[in-house]
């Protein structure tokens, strides 16, 4: 009888406090995206409807001050240096995470863990600054100009590995133990457990961990600006020097006015609608079981 | 870069605060907003400390942003006084501008490059893709790294109108924000060749970093040649208003101008006005 008076059940007016606070945090998380992507639609208004959204990507380049605004270019260029820093870094992170979890001894997946965690916590624009000064004069003695796609790419592999890794260890960790108990009774070796049992039970976690470290390698603005050569164009190899959408952003914003500064809100809003898909993509691919 | 944003971020919400609390509010007569030109406002902060040192009770406030903003800023009436390093363009001619000082762009090499100068129409060949390599203009072989500077930059404008190019015809392989990128992006690349502020590139010289300044049409460029005039791809620092400058304003203007602040202008590499 006592599920008819669910006062019973709470009885303190706290409790509903609490409910209702809790309420309202998570309405305004909710609504912080949505006035964002308000904010970016509002600004870049004046010249969507002045010269429309084919132009943005139908523009043969990007010359505010000559009313061409090609953002093509620099769309291909932002996906080209995120998903190649996702090919590097993924199968490393997930594979020195196997490593920590199934291989090491304690004390060294203890040590190793330690120092993936300091790395994760080295600002983006050290290893920039780095990049600019060791990473681009290296690769111009053999490829000029040096500042190209490929730094980009090896700039934010870097930043983004000790996500991917820290992610995919916690994802294994999560794996019942009694799987792995289940694996050994049934006599599997290590490198069969890990194909068959482990890596399948983990896969939810670690897509997660691979899409949170896509979406910062598409968000990186000031490593990126500082090692990719800034030139406005659609990459044809690793050598070209590329302008990614946040760099463009980053570049012009304090020196733009007018339609120019709509435009590169235009820029904002083509990385939201980005991340948006692959945060669409992402769910698809384990099957909606992002969290599970 | 990130710091022009929080300013901007800043000076929105005070300029929202500002309207919630006193929507009539101005600024003071006793203080003054300049806001503008990365170039200009170093010197404009020593200038500014000098004349408050000079006027007890006044306050100048300095806030950097480039060029077009301290246009934009002087027109909405956020700012009393726009630092813009260039001349006014035709549809800024409603404004009224001041020159407080020169300062010239020179072409910046690696200084192992052996190359001595250069033509106009060769840098205009260079930038535009048609000459590639460093031995078509007498240097060594090896391939021509050709920086740019991202749009709306008053550097970027002067360099155009000077070679009368357009930002589409520039075949650039490196695209650079601010005058130190460029000065360490040439430092580092033997093959490059950039433009940037001559006082910017003569300090870094002096101070052993490795580049070196091209002679242009025989001018060697210097602070000393942007001075006597003689160095053609110069431009002037100006202090611009909405109106014609009273109270504050126009006392600190006149300051800006006279030789008592020969010595600021000169500490920032920048040559000062002489009337």
């Amino acid at each position: 009888m006592i599920w008819f008076k669910p006062s019973i059940l709470s009885p303190s007016y706290a409790d509903a406090r609490l409910g209702w606070g809790l309420a309202a945090a998570a309405g305004l998380a909710a609504a912080i995206l949505l006035l964002i992507v308000l904010l970016l639609l509002r600004e870049s208004w004046p010249v969507l409807q002045r010269v429309g959204g084919v132009r943005f990507f139908a523009d043969q380049g990007w010359y505010p001050a000559e009313e061409m605004y090609g953002l093509a270019p620099m769309l291909w260029a932002t996906l080209a240096a995120s998903f190649g820093a996702v090919l590097l870094a993924g199968p490393l992170g997930v594979a020195s995470a196997l490593f920590c979890r199934h291989y090491a001894p304690f004390s060294v997946a203890r040590l190793y863990r330690r120092m993936v965690t300091l790395l994760a916590g080295i600002p983006s624009v050290v290893f920039g600054f780095w990049g600019l000064t060791v990473l681009v004069p290296l690769l111009a003695q053999f490829q000029p100009p040096g500042a190209s796609l490929l730094t980009g790419i090896l700039i934010l592999a870097l930043m983004i590995l000790p996500t991917v890794a820290l992610t995919a260890d916690a994802a294994l960790a999560a794996v019942p133990d009694a799987y792995l108990r289940g694996a050994a009774a049934l006599g599997l070796s290590r490198g069969a457990t890990i194909a068959g049992v482990v890596l399948p039970a983990a896969r939810g976690g670690i897509i997660s961990g691979v899409l949170l470290a896509t979406a910062r390698a598409l968000g990186e603005t000031m490593a990126v600006l500082m090692v990719a050569g800034n030139v406005v164009q659609t990459p044809t190899s690793l050598f070209d020097p590329v302008r990614t959408l946040t760099a463009n952003i980053a570049l012009e914003m304090a020196y733009a006015s007018g339609d120019h500064r709509a435009a590169l809100f235009v820029s904002g809003l083509m990385l939201m609608g980005l991340v948006i898909i692959l945060a669409a993509a992402a769910w698809r691919l384990s099957g909606g079981r992002l969290h599970g | 870069m990130k710091k022009h944003i929080v300013h901007h971020l800043l000076r929105i919400s005070a300029a929202a605060l500002m309207l919630t609390v006193t929507p009539l509010s101005q600024a003071s007569d006793q203080k003054l907003v300049l806001t503008g030109s990365s170039t200009i406002a170093p010197l404009a902060v020593e200038l500014g400390k000098r004349f408050e040192k000079l006027n007890p009770g006044v306050r100048v406030d300095v806030q950097s942003g480039g060029s077009s903003r301290g246009v934009n800023d002087v027109r909405s009436g956020l700012a009393d006084i726009g630092m813009v390093s260039r001349a006014l363009k035709d549809d800024e001619k409603d404004l009224k501008s001041f020159t407080i000082a020169l300062d010239g762009v020179g072409i910046i090499l690696h200084s192992g490059n052996p190359v001595k100068t250069l033509t106009d129409q060769q840098i205009i060949d260079i930038y535009t893709g048609k000459i590639s390599n460093w031995r078509e203009v007498g240097g060594k072989d090896g391939r021509i790294t050709v920086v740019n500077k991202a749009g709306g930059r008053s550097t970027l404008e002067l360099f155009l109108h000077y070679f009368k190019l357009k930002d589409s015809e520039i075949k650039a392989h490196v695209v650079i924000g601010d005058n130190q990128q460029g000065i360490k992006m040439v430092a580092g690349n033997p093959g490059a060749v950039g433009y940037v502020s001559i006082g910017a590139a003569e300090f870094e010289a002096g101070n052993g970093t490795p580049i070196r300044l091209l002679s242009m049409a025989g001018v060697a460029a210097s602070v000393e040649s942007v001075r006597n005039g003689s160095f053609p791809l110069a431009r002037p620092l100006n202090l611009i208003t909405k109106t014609e400058p009273v109270g504050l304003a126009k006392k600190f203007i006149e300051f800006s101008r006279s030789k008592e602040v020969n010595d600021l202008v000169q500490a920032q590499y920048f040559v000062p006005f002489v009337r």
